[in-house]
């Protein structure tokens, strides 16, 4: 176990963990809605992309969260370079609390996340309904909003461990 | 004060300008990046057009392979779900089978009878289908949409229908060489010049977001005469965008506007994309 621990693919594959899952839930648009529950949805990429921003900015790059915003633009069929925007504007709220924190608080983070995606998600519906003049649900985006919101303690808790881990590794 | 405004400028100049070592651009860079991206998205030159469909046949691929295992996930959920209602089923099938024998004999006399008054006024309609494969089906709330493999190369172009088994779905909106995308009627900005039978009342079948449309442009007068009667949206053909007389869904009993689609579009799989021409058009 000690020798898997020590193991450099391991190393590697971690280090290179919250990039993978980025990607890979951009190209499926994970909406983790197997129960076909209706207006049950929220944004995993929103969470993954505060948190690892936030905590560890080093295993997650700007120009890699801009190419998974330009993929989910196309996979979900919105204009290219609304998902970039959006995403970026995130990572610019992460870095400017990171800049005038200390020490890192849980319910701070979540509070502000709780308006950085109200934010984001209004500038992706003012884009979309008033310059491409395509119809959303505002209904959704607030329950998608909320959702995220709540759902963010649990993957905190799963990101965090992994960070420990990617930590561990790295300094091993 | 003055200090608390520096402390501001500073934090946001950081956050904005600063990279990080494993960073190769900074934030704003790329930001102005995506500004840039979406305001050329928004025209039509033809280098763009060009760039867009290269992205797209990449991605929508790719998308395709990565979602394997997801849709492995949803289709062993839905065989348990339809192994558990298997019993109810059957029985629910049992009495439509004995309804569809009397439906069907029927039908092929209309059929028969229509074709013939066809002729007589000198008009016809026929079709072309593409059966294509639905490569990407994401139940996004932002957009109710699917990815199919069949594109420019296979004569698929914008507007024409999609059909599953002989129910609309929706209608193309994006073709890319090797394949395309459909707009669901569930989509908000989904519109279909209807016909509600056997009312012959002409109207908008509207998508909402949710698994249901609406009826638009139509008196509230009819709508209400509809109350305890079963209504069926088909297609109308105005507009020649559509072949005529597709079903598209059964009005709600109790809900007079709403109309529930006859097909499920979380279970699309193959689709027909169907295109049609009138009478002696070439």
């Amino acid at each position: 176990m000690s020798s898997l621990n020590k193991s450099p693919f391991l190393k590697i594959f971690l280090s290179y963990l919250p990039l993978i899952i980025l990607f890979f839930s951009v190209f499926n648009e994970f909406d983790f809605n197997y129960l076909n529950l209706e207006y049950f949805a929220f944004n995993f990429v929103h969470l993954l992309i505060f948190f690892w921003t936030l905590r560890n900015p080093d295993q997650l790059g700007y120009f890699a969260i801009f190419i998974a915003g330009i993929i989910n633009d196309v996979v979900i069929g919105i204009p290219i370079g609304i998902s970039s925007l959006c995403y970026l504007l995130l990572c610019s709220v992460t870095a400017y609390i990171r800049n005038i924190t200390l020490s890192p608080n849980f319910i701070k983070d979540w509070i502000s996340l709780l308006f950085t995606i109200l934010l984001i998600n209004s500038i992706q519906v003012i884009i979309l309904d008033l310059i491409f003049l395509l119809k959303v649900d505002y209904l959704n985006y607030l329950i998608n909003t909320g959702f995220t919101f709540i759902f963010y303690p649990i993957f905190f808790v799963i990101f965090n461990f992994l960070n420990e881990r990617i930590s561990y590794q790295a300094n091993d | 004060m003055a200090t608390g405004r520096d402390d501001f400028v500073i934090a946001i100049r950081s956050a904005f300008l600063k990279k990080k070592d494993k960073q190769k651009f900074s934030l704003l860079t790329l930001i102005f990046l995506s500004i840039f991206v979406i305001v050329l998205s928004s025209f039509n030159f033809k280098v763009i057009q060009i760039t867009k469909l290269a992205i797209n046949e990449i991605i929508y691929r790719s998308s395709y392979i990565s979602s394997i295992p997801e849709n492995k996930i949803r289709q062993i959920i839905s065989e348990i779900k339809s192994h558990l209602e298997v019993y109810e089923r059957n029985q629910k099938e049992l009495v439509k089978t004995e309804k569809t024998e009397q439906i069907k004999l029927l039908n092929n006399f209309l059929t028969e009878e229509n074709k013939k008054l066809r002729e007589l006024i000198d008009e016809s309609i026929s079709s072309e289908e593409v059966f294509a494969k639905v490569l990407i089906d994401k139940d996004s709330p932002y957009l109710k949409s699917v990815v199919l493999n069949k594109g420019t190369k296979d004569n698929v172009k914008i507007g024409m229908a999609v059909i599953d088994e002989v129910y609309l779905v929706g209608q193309i909106i994006e073709v890319n060489y090797t394949n395309s995308r459909a707009l669901l009627l569930s989509d908000l900005n989904s519109k279909i010049p209807s016909v509600l039978e056997p009312y012959d009342i002409q109207a908008v079948v509207s998508g909402t977001g949710s698994n249901f449309a609406i009826i638009e442009h139509t008196q509230k007068d009819y709508i209400e005469s509809f109350e305890n009667k079963e209504v069926i949206a088909y297609t109308s053909g105005l507009g020649g965008l559509f072949k005529p007389g597709i079903p598209i869904g059964k009005i709600y009993k109790d809900e007079t506007s709403k109309i529930k689609f006859f097909s499920d579009f979380t279970q699309l799989n193959y689709v027909k994309i169907v295109s049609y021409k009138v009478g002696g058009e070439k």
